[in-house]
């Protein structure tokens, strides 16, 4: 692999572009590429893609300057990125450590070294909240941070070591699927831990043989399957809980030139990383339901649309594709089935939470901005170039793929009515064995916290920061569509954790992620995050809270999808449960500007070299 | 299922008509809420929409509240999700992108959805530099006319005072984002009508933006010319023609001549907008 560097002559350029695009021709494929190999996307970069591509310049600058991964000046030739999640972001062990790595290299945040050896930044949750504070080195996951690593990493940067020369168990990410044992468990309060290679519930325990839920289908019959399937009275694992059954029927039903199938796995919610574990463990189940639902739509071409953070599992999950094309359970002809073809293509995001939401994510796929489209048409009739789409959850492929080989009956036989199956959860935070849990739906919020380990529990946070925040006066609450809906992640705050910081972390989160297509999120979600801001900063009045209030119940009714509709929801949640936190912080009176008096003379105070009290104003 | 099985029963429906704020409204197959009222002279305030265009549903202006005889919530809209205290009777939509359906209750003119378009109108100034008695779309712009529709006094916000880009290499056309609120009318008239392609969104959040589609991003070296609809169709200051400023002179201008709110005026706003030359 040639050396990645910053100047670029237009052949080089042109050259390099038709390369990449005879490997994907996907926009974000290669805008990555020239990414990876110029450090950026340079103005020059845009209209060479453009005009490669057939596109507008500007849809491809508009893409460069949506996904926080593409950048139109140069970064370092190390560019690390710390997650900023409260799982397993750089103050989630107590210390700063992005402040300590910018330190040791002296760097400063979200710009480029002079001598263009580093850059550092913070990004979203990459996934890793099992693994605590983790990074990101071009694209490689590095997991459980601290302050010796940090340093190390910092003198492997500044005698630049090629990645492939640090130390291999730094790159590796564990599973930790976690056994659960029952009253054992409960009677002790230990936690449960087991080895990570042991495997736990319904889906997880489950020995699934390649091509086995192929085989049950055609022995089964495609109406047949597609029965069991809605009998099972599967839903959306990603956490809105639509009928799988009905949502394959309408796209079957709906008319089309071709159909689609397409998996998320664009797993931005903050505390979560299951997905992570099914693509990496489970992947040969998520291929095969996938295929199942393109045998029942009729389906010839799929998706995987991996978020990219998740971007090392491309070799492997591309791996796995490839077995099955020789195992005869993808391309043409399927299992000998003379009319049963189809493929499935990867596609790698580059760092945008919204992609999450099906509409976004298939803009995304078409190689825009990943904005949400108005519905109706919903993507079971109107979805990827406009044709009849399924989008589901990876976990929802894998219950189907599990479904199509045992049966309705036997998914049914745990959960609850209204939530059949088990559900997959990522468990992290303050608990003694963060991980994967898998358990039937209903089990309530007090089991998880005893499986795990957690005890002394502030409060804990439920389907990430888009979910719900619950009080232990709520910890006999249950998970499952009837009470409490999760896509499955599930935060752990013990008393030590300072709950207002995290909400601050939560509103910042939102601000970044929001696509700005609509009025109220765009502009609602950073007037939050300045709001709370001020709080935290000792500023704040009864009257920004009020305010506070106000914003988030008109951002949540009023926006346009489910990102701002549930943005302000850690602020409504904890000043209903928690008001004290945001009260012990408030200035007294009733007002106080945003505008800091004393801090504008800052600069005055500086030139004049002035400290003294009489050039401050209190 | 069951719930929606229930409120077919309860009452007998007109036939493709709607009711907003108490009053029937008929409508075609094929016409959103806005298509529908507009037509029945039924003001719903709009920024982002004009007619003829793709409708966008991005401003939120138009937001109104459903409660219906006929539908149900649908599984996936998240807001039922949570506990918090949201009526789930009354399901918020926009006017302007959402299919009229026979039955639909709707409310619009009243004072609580007033007061939040008033505030989703604050956040647009706020986000922007607005500074009305220094603009020469005063008296032409909808988003001041709304403001004023609306009874709006102050940003009541902090400002956010964003640094953003003049574009005045273009012969006769500038190009002033700070005015820019991101309706995508001169995106969709440049597609749909001009036959062209001339502007797009880009970044995201609160730093999205306008840009050109041009080889050097700007203006000049696009396609855009005097004459075409996407030139004239900004409903604030961000798209103006150069050397023709102040020619109606304040006082005898589009709003202070008519309500944003009279129907079918949309013709009149866009032949203030153009020039006596062209």
């Amino acid at each position: 692999m040639s050396q990645p560097s910053r100047t670029i002559t237009i052949e080089q350029l042109n050259t390099f572009i038709a390369d990449a695009g005879l490997h994907s021709s996907h926009l974000l494929h290669i805008l990555h590429a020239i990414q990876q190999r110029f450090l950026h996307i340079s103005h020059e970069a845009v209209n060479e893609v453009a005009s490669h591509l057939g596109l507008p310049i500007s849809q491809v600058e508009s893409v460069v300057e949506f996904y926080s991964f593409f950048y139109n000046t140069p970064r370092g030739r190390y560019n690390i990125l710390l997650s900023n999640c409260t799982s397993c972001g750089y103050k989630s062990g107590g210390e700063n450590l992005l402040r300590m790595l910018c330190h040791r290299l002296r760097a400063v945040a979200g710009k480029t070294r002079g001598d263009g050896l580093v850059s550092i930044d913070e990004t979203s949750c990459i996934g890793m909240c099992d693994h605590g504070a983790s990074l990101l080195v071009n694209g490689m996951p590095i997991t459980r941070l601290d302050a010796d690593k940090i340093a190390r990493i910092a003198d492997l940067v500044e005698t630049e070591t090629p990645l492939a020369d640090w130390p291999a168990d730094w790159l590796r990410v564990d599973d930790n699927i976690r056994v659960i044992t029952g009253d054992l468990t409960a009677a002790s309060g230990k936690p449960s831990r087991m080895a990570s290679s042991s495997t736990s519930g319904l889906l997880l325990n489950n020995d699934f043989v390649a091509g086995g839920g192929l085989h049950a289908m055609l022995a089964r019959g495609i109406e047949g399957t597609l029965a069991e399937i809605t009998q099972s009275a599967l839903r959306g694992r990603g956490g809105a809980g639509f009928s799988t059954g009905m949502k394959w029927k309408f796209c079957r039903e709906a008319q089309g030139d071709a159909h689609y199938v397409v998996c998320n796995a664009d797993e931005g919610e903050p505390g979560t990383f299951k997905d992570r574990v099914l693509l990496h463990s489970h992947a040969d189940a998520v291929f095969e339901g996938m295929t199942v639902c393109a045998a029942v739509i009729g389906a010839k071409q799929g998706f995987l649309y991996l978020r990219g953070e998740y971007r090392y599992l491309l070799p492997h999950l591309q791996t796995v594709l490839a077995r099955r094309r020789e195992q005869g359970l993808l391309g043409n002809s399927i299992l000998g089935q003379q009319a049963f073809n189809f493929d499935i293509e990867i596609v790698v995001g580059a760092g945008a939470y919204i992609c999450g939401e099906e509409s976004a994510l298939i803009e995304s796929l078409e190689g825009r901005r990943g904005v949400p489209r108005n519905r109706p048409p919903f993507p079971v009739t109107h979805g990827y170039l406009d044709q009849p789409t399924v989008v589901n959850n990876v976990e929802t492929f894998v219950a189907a793929a599990h479904i199509a080989l045992c049966g309705s009956a036997w998914f049914k036989s745990v959960g609850t009515e209204k939530s059949t199956g088990s559900k997959i959860l990522s468990v992290s935070g303050d608990c003694a064995a963060p991980g994967i849990y898998e358990y039937p739906f209903g089990v309530s919020i007090q089991q998880v916290l005893n499986d795990c380990g957690a005890k002394s529990v502030q409060a804990v946070q439920i389907g990430g920061p888009s979910g719900a925040l619950i009080n232990p006066a709520k910890f006999n609450r249950k998970l499952g569509f009837e009470d409490l809906p999760t896509g499955g992640s599930f935060m752990v705050f013990g008393q030590g954790r300072d709950l207002l910081t995290i909400i601050v972390n939560f509103a910042h989160f939102f601000a970044h992620e929001s696509c700005g297509f609509c009025t109220p999120c765009r502009v609602g979600t950073t007037l939050l995050k300045n709001s709370l801001d001020k709080i935290a900063g000792g500023h704040g009045t009864q009257y920004d809270l009020d305010e506070m209030k106000r914003i988030g119940e008109l951002i949540k009714r009023r926006s346009h999808c489910g990102l701002g509709q549930t943005a302000a929801n850690p602020i409504l949640d904890s000043l209903q449960r928690f008001p004290q936190i945001f009260e012990q912080r408030l200035a007294h009176g009733n007002f106080e500007p945003y505008f800091n008096l004393d801090g504008a003379l800052e600069e005055a105070r500086q030139v004049t070299h002035r400290d003294d009290a009489a050039a401050h104003l209190e | 299922m069951s719930a929606e099985a229930n409120m077919t029963t309860t009452n007998t429906v007109t036939p493709n008509t709607i009711n907003i704020d108490g009053q029937d409204i008929p409508f075609k197959n094929g016409q959103t809420i806005m298509d529908a009222a507009l037509a029945a002279g039924v003001y719903i305030p709009h920024l982002c929409h004009k007619p003829g265009l793709t409708p966008h549903g991005s401003c939120k202006l138009c937001t109104v509240d459903i409660g219906s005889r006929s539908m149900s919530t649908s599984a996936s809209d998240r807001r039922t999700q949570t506990k918090f205290s949201v009526d789930i009777d009354r399901r918020s939509v926009s006017a302007c992108t959402t299919p009229a359906v026979a039955g639909q209750q709707i409310s619009n003119d009243t004072p609580a959805l007033n007061e939040v378009r008033k505030t989703i109108t604050q956040m647009l100034f706020i986000e922007g530099n607005h500074l009305c008695p220094a603009c020469e779309k005063t008296g032409n712009c909808t988003l001041q006319a709304v403001a004023y529709h609306l009874g709006m006094l102050d940003g009541h916000f902090p400002q956010f005072f964003p640094r953003r880009e003049v574009d005045a290499s273009h012969p006769t056309v500038m190009l002033d984002l700070d005015r820019c609120i991101l309706c995508e009318l001169c995106v969709r008239a440049s597609r749909e009508v001009d036959g062209k392609n001339v502007f797009a969104i880009a970044g995201r959040g609160i730093n999205a933006h306008l840009i050109v589609n041009s080889p050097s991003g700007k203006l000049v070296d696009s396609d855009l010319e005097t004459g075409d609809m996407a030139v004239h169709i900004c409903p604030v200051g961000a798209i103006l023609i150069k050397e023709h400023g102040y020619e109606v002179p304040i006082g005898r201008r589009t709003f202070d001549l008519h309500q944003v709110g009279e129907i079918g005026l949309e013709p009149v706003i866009l032949a203030k907008a153009r020039h006596t030359n062209e």
